[in-house]
């Protein structure tokens, strides 16, 4: 039996050391505020589990070890025991504690990360509208007026500020070593704040299972330094061809596309899920005589009554 | 619909499952009509109210999908075992993956549970059946029928492709034209239908029917986790009901509720869902708590620490059970606050788990621990389920779960809750009480071979997947690149399910070979245990107790047993019991049929159907069926066939 | 099967005992239905789309009649329940006959809203707002329906039978029921039509 429990602690034991010491893990690999924060608490909560594992475990080995049938002696009678008041409290109080150090520990980081980056709190964010559709991203600029497909190229440290929402399927947009994820829908926009701080190419994708090519809808994110990434703007209104609305609804049909850059973008003639144009119009009856073309139907529902 | 598309076609894996069914579909009739079983088939198991056939029913049907399951993680894992891989196409993959998660836990976890309490709760209370025996036989075919529904997509129409969560507008007709989600939202509503009837038969079975002197607080644990299991199945389940009811009015009449456009509201179905969805986990891991209670409590051979905080701590995990589904979608953008309270409410409920962590060590403490293979089973749920635990509440952190959410990190999390936490408790419930229903143990040596390859297996497979999630492997991808350098620890995973799956197979080999070669048991209670089921002679007779026990504190058998004192005082009396009925049976190829033309929306058989449906209930009120008594003499004569060697 | 005479026929019998706090869960459940279609109602009753609103097209008058019957009719279930303790078969039969035409009534008034609210272009199709509202107006329509199936064969038993336990038993248990669908409406009463209609 021994060699059998030795490798059931080997098959637990081994891969807990491999996941401690390696590194270059991507969630533990930040380039930014928002993402060091994360991992910052991620190790924080691994290092408290494993106190927890740590006791849970020496009590069950010296459990099984000490009171194992074939060591104890043949007439002995196990005692009847109804529970002991103390333990139980102790093992009632100690995680409400733990649990309170995390809360409090969730509540500051999701602050943290739902804002502007704190170091980068009084600068003006850069506007970036990331919209899926299946199985593509994309990514326009309305400041700069420019709009790319599967790549996003941003400036390094300046605040980010991308404006979430889907063309198709609830989709999340993910790039791990920038910042946490988040849901884009069909019918309200989300915000995903971060910050860059190191020049490079960094892996995103959708996370969020979208149908039949959704293994593919990855794109890089390339964070540039300032001057870079302003030449690159001049140089895609300069060379790139507009954006049609005919050739935007093409593109948002289903399909696997490479990389697309245009020197308009889609917000003007489709505008994003947000202000008046959200998905939701929570009890505005007014709602119809805000739109001209609903006026006469209006008018007939009026007079139904 | 054109015909064309009416069968699955384009896949030689799909032609062999079409084979296969045919030939088992020819197999089976020619099979019972060659050995002349067709009486026996009849009258002892389609049409039979024993709670005990009915859980056996359950049980074999759950290891039949927990093959069919088994087989789609598989080929999962073997798909992504190599980047690149092109074993599976992206939309076969869907499919499994999908069907996977809807079998593994509506048709493999919940009836595995539910097949076991049918066995096992009216033994432990001293009853004689369930309150409703017929409606027991009613959920079961409803189950049994729903669950054939599901699997039939496969080769016919197709399966559901849009993930076991079928989260809206991807589920939607738009992006899901296939009938695979018109199968997902009347299979398992069909079936779902079944279990809140078993909820609502095991809490009145339980609440009325104890033995007299069993009070609440004298129950078996296992007894307790049922009851409140029940009560979270009555209020999780209408949701469920409820939900698939607007998925099918969304994809086949029309209706705007998760649309798009129109006002519909897509994260209204990840509401609705998750609202049912997390109480389901509860439902499928409380009663695994109450298994290991009980093996715990006699492989120890002491009685369970902490009863009362035990039972207090189940209370307080099913109450915060339907406080914390949003921990689901945390990334869908709403405000640090309800992200914040959910994560508190959900990292709550590690609290009263913890509590029985420390209260099955501290059954440990002081007991004389035998290591057979139900309790190997129960020992290595505590480290390992601790993984998952912790796991859990790493998620729990709203912060951190913009990280891990969909990645490899979250399956490996609900992994390392749902197998030991409730595969481990089914396995280890059925070879403990196997004797009970068999009059025969297990083989132990084989018994515990399956045991060390399932466990083992089971970190080989999935304690890579925590490590790809932290270097940003998503979940439910097909395929990937090698550059991701995913591949190694994928491929040591697709090591760790051929051991799985070996395990697996050792455990149903044992099942033949101890039917064959295993020696008679012909105590009762060959484990030396605690509760009233072990008072009985095994095989079971039909009505259980001859004699109905008196009770007067916990693990009274127990008690009995060291004083030799008697539970069963008093005469034989004449015992009612009810009838079989064919009707459950019918019922369920109604509710099979109704439910497979409204897949395919012919509306006219459909409403044949339903009035079928309807003919027998009408049929089941206006009959008058009083059951039947079982007379004295023939009761002393089952007993001492039973009991004639130790009594 | 022993009857214990000292109680009420409905509860007489062992089988009787279980079967009615059966029934009480079964309402439990119910409660979580109809509570699931009330909040899907709620998140979805705004949002109009290019569909009339609820002030549009909703009318106080069918709806007062719809009420008055099917509390008339709660009422009535309960004097035959009375009826049938005090042993009288001949008049808990009129009351449940008469109980059931006025479900009928209500049927018959709900369907021609329904019919009204299609032609005025209200249909399930229009917007999410009446797609929950059809829904919720419908099931509990469809569960009317059903008792009155069940209604009528439960008094064509007591006809033929008389008053046993079993069909005391069963006469208890569906005026359980068809009180439950009396609350839901009241619910459905101020909740969606008052409340629309302010």
């Amino acid at each position: 039996m021994k060699p059998k429990w030795l490798l059931f602690s080997l098959s637990i034991a081994v891969p807990l050391l491999l996941a401690g010491c390696d590194q270059s893990l991507l969630v533990f690999d930040p380039k930014g505020p928002q993402a060091k924060t994360l991992s910052d608490t991620i190790i924080f909560s691994i290092m408290m589990m494993v106190g927890i594992l740590v006791v849970v475990y020496a009590l069950y080995t010296f459990m099984l070890v000490k009171y194992r049938a074939s060591k104890l002696d043949k007439d002995y009678e196990p005692p009847h025991e109804e529970g002991s008041k103390w333990l139980e409290i102790t093992w009632t109080v100690i995680p409400v504690i733990i649990v309170i150090v995390l809360s409090v520990v969730t509540v500051r980081t999701t602050i943290d990360v739902e804002n502007v980056p704190e170091a980068y709190a009084n600068e003006k964010p850069l506007v970036i509208y990331a919209s899926s559709s299946n199985w593509k991203w994309h990514f326009s600029y309305p400041e700069e007026g420019i709009e790319t497909v599967n790549y996003v190229n941003i400036p390094e440290d300046r605040p980010i500020e991308f404006r979430l929402y889907s063309y198709g399927p609830i989709t999340s947009f993910w790039v791990p070593q920038l910042a946490g994820q988040k849901y884009a829908m069909s019918d309200m926009v989300t915000t995903i704040h971060l910050a860059a701080e190191t020049p490079g190419s960094y892996i995103g994708k959708n996370s969020n299972f979208s149908g039949k090519d959704f293994a593919h809808m990855e794109f890089e994110t390339l964070v540039m330094t300032a001057k870079e990434y302003d030449e690159w703007v001049q140089d895609v209104k300069e060379t790139a061809p507009a954006l049609s609305e005919t050739e935007f609804n093409e593109l948002i049909e289903p399909s696997v596309l490479g990389r697309k850059t245009f020197s308009s973008t889609h917000l003007e003639f489709n505008p994003p899920p947000e202000g008046d144009n959200a998905g939701h119009h929570h009890g505005s009856e007014n709602h119809h005589s805000e739109d001209a073309s609903t006026t006469d139907e209006h008018m007939h529902h009026e007079d139904m009554k | 619909m054109k015909w064309d598309e009416f069968f699955v076609t384009g896949e030689p894996m799909i032609y062999a499952a079409m084979v296969s069914i045919v030939l088992v579909s020819i197999a089976i009739p020619a099979g019972l009509t060659y050995f002349k079983k067709w009486g026996y088939l009849w009258n002892n198991w389609l049409t039979t109210v024993d709670h005990k056939k009915i859980g056996i029913m359950y049980i074999i049907a759950a290891l039949l999908m927990l093959f069919r399951g088994g087989v789609d993680a598989l080929l999962m894992r073997a798909q992504t075992a190599i980047p690149e891989n092109g074993l599976l196409d992206g939309q076969h993959y869907n499919e499994i993956f999908t069907t996977h998660g809807i079998i593994m836990i509506l048709f493999m976890a919940m009836p595995f549970i539910i097949g076991l309490m049918n066995v096992v709760v009216p033994l432990q209370i001293g009853a004689r059946d369930v309150a409703f025996p017929r409606l027991n036989a009613i959920s079961f075919w409803l189950f049994f029928f729903g669950a054939m529904l599901l699997n039939i997509s496969f080769v016919i129409g197709g399966s559901p492709d849009a993930g076991w969560s079928a989260y809206f507008p991807l589920a939607s007709l738009e992006f899901s034209p296939t009938v695979g989600n018109n199968y997902y939202s009347l299979a398992l509503q069909i079936a779902g239908i079944g279990t809140l009837m078993t909820g609502i038969n095991f809490l009145v079975t339980i609440l009325k029917m104890r033995a007299p002197g069993m009070k609440l607080m004298k129950m078996p644990m296992f007894t307790w986790s049922i009851l409140i299991t029940s009560v979270i199945i009555i209020f999780a389940f209408p949701v469920l009901t409820v939900a698939l009811a607007l998925m099918m009015l969304d994809r086949q009449f029309g209706t705007q509720f998760f649309a798009m456009q129109n006002g519909g509201m897509d994260m209204l179905w990840a509401n609705l869902f998750w609202v049912w969805g997390h109480p389901e986990v509860y439902i499928v891991i409380l009663p695994a708590f109450g298994i290991y209670s009980e093996i715990i409590a006699t492989f120890a051979r002491k009685n369970l620490y902490g009863y009362k905080s035990m039972v207090y701590s189940m209370i307080a995990i099913s109450l915060l059970s339907f406080l914390v589904w949003v921990h689901h979608f945390y990334t869908m953008g709403h405000g640090v606050m309800v992200n914040s309270v959910f994560s508190i409410t959900t990292m709550a409920i590690a609290i009263p788990t913890g509590v029985k962590i420390f209260n099955w060590l501290f059954t440990l403490r002081r007991g004389k621990i035998s290591f057979t293979t139900p309790m190997l089973y129960a020992l290595a749920f505590i480290p390992i389920f601790t993984i998952g635990g912790v796991t859990g509440v790493m998620l729990a952190m709203a912060s951190a779960d913009y990280q891990y959410h969909n990645t490899m990190f979250l399956v490996a999390h609900f992994h390392y809750v749902l197998i030991p936490g409730t595969v481990f408790g089914v396995i280890a419930g059925f070879h403990y009480w196997f004797p009970k229903v068999f009059g025969f143990k297990l083989n132990e040596r084989l018994g515990k071979w399956a045991f060390w390859f399932i466990t083992i297996s089971f970190n080989v497979t999935f304690f890579p997947l925590f490590i790809l999630g932290l270097n940003g492997m998503t979940r439910r991808m097909y395929t990937y690149s090698a550059s991701t350098g995913y591949g190694p620890l994928n491929m040591l995973s697709m090591v760790g399910a051929v051991g799985l799956t070996i395990g697996f197979i050792l455990l149903v080999y044992n099942i033949y070979w101890s039917t064959r070669y295993e020696p008679r048991e012909v105590t009762g209670d060959p484990w030396d245990a605690r509760s009233l089921e072990w008072s009985t002679p095994s095989p079971l007779p039909e009505y259980n107790f001859a004699i109905t026990p008196a009770v007067d504190e916990l693990d009274a058998f127990w008690f009995a047993k060291k004083t030799n004192k008697s539970l069963f005082e008093g005469e034989y009396e004449p015992i009612h019991m009810p009838n079989n009925s064919g009707l459950p049976f019918i019922m369920g190829i109604a509710f099979f049929f109704f439910g497979f033309f409204m897949v395919f929306s012919w509306w006219i058989p459909a409403v044949v159907a339903g009035l079928v449906i309807l003919g027998t209930m009408a049929y089941r009120t206006f009959e008058q069926d009083h059951g039947h008594y079982i007379s004295v003499e023939e009761i002393e004569r089952t007993e001492n066939a039973l009991r004639g060697e130790n009594s | 099967m022993k009857i214990d005479h000292s109680l009420p026929l409905e509860y007489s019998t062992e089988e009787n005992k279980l079967k009615i706090l059966g029934f009480w869960i079964f309402l439990g459940a119910e409660i979580v239905l109809f509570s699931t279609l009330f909040a899907v109602y709620f998140t979805l009753q705004g949002n109009f789309a290019d569909g009339p609103s609820a002030s549009q097209i909703f009318e106080l008058t069918p709806v007062m009649i719809e009420t008055i019957l099917l509390l008339t009719s709660s009422f009535t279930i309960g004097l035959g329940i009375h009826a049938m303790r005090i042993g009288s078969k001949k008049a808990m039969m009129t009351f449940f006959g008469i109980t059931l035409l006025l479900g009928l009534g209500f049927l018959g008034v709900e369907i021609t809203e329904f019919v009204t609210y299609v032609h005025e272009g209200a249909t399930m199709q229009t917007s999410a707002f009446l797609s929950g509202l059809f829904t919720l107006l419908g099931t509990h329509g469809a569960h009317v329906t059903f008792g009155l199936l069940w209604g009528g064969a439960i008094l064509y038993q007591v006809k033929k039978r008389g008053l046993t336990p079993e069909t005391a038993n069963k006469s208890f248990i569906f005026s359980l029921y068809w009180h439950f669908l009396d609350v839901v409406w009241i619910f459905i009463f101020s909740f969606v039509y008052l409340k629309g209609m302010m």
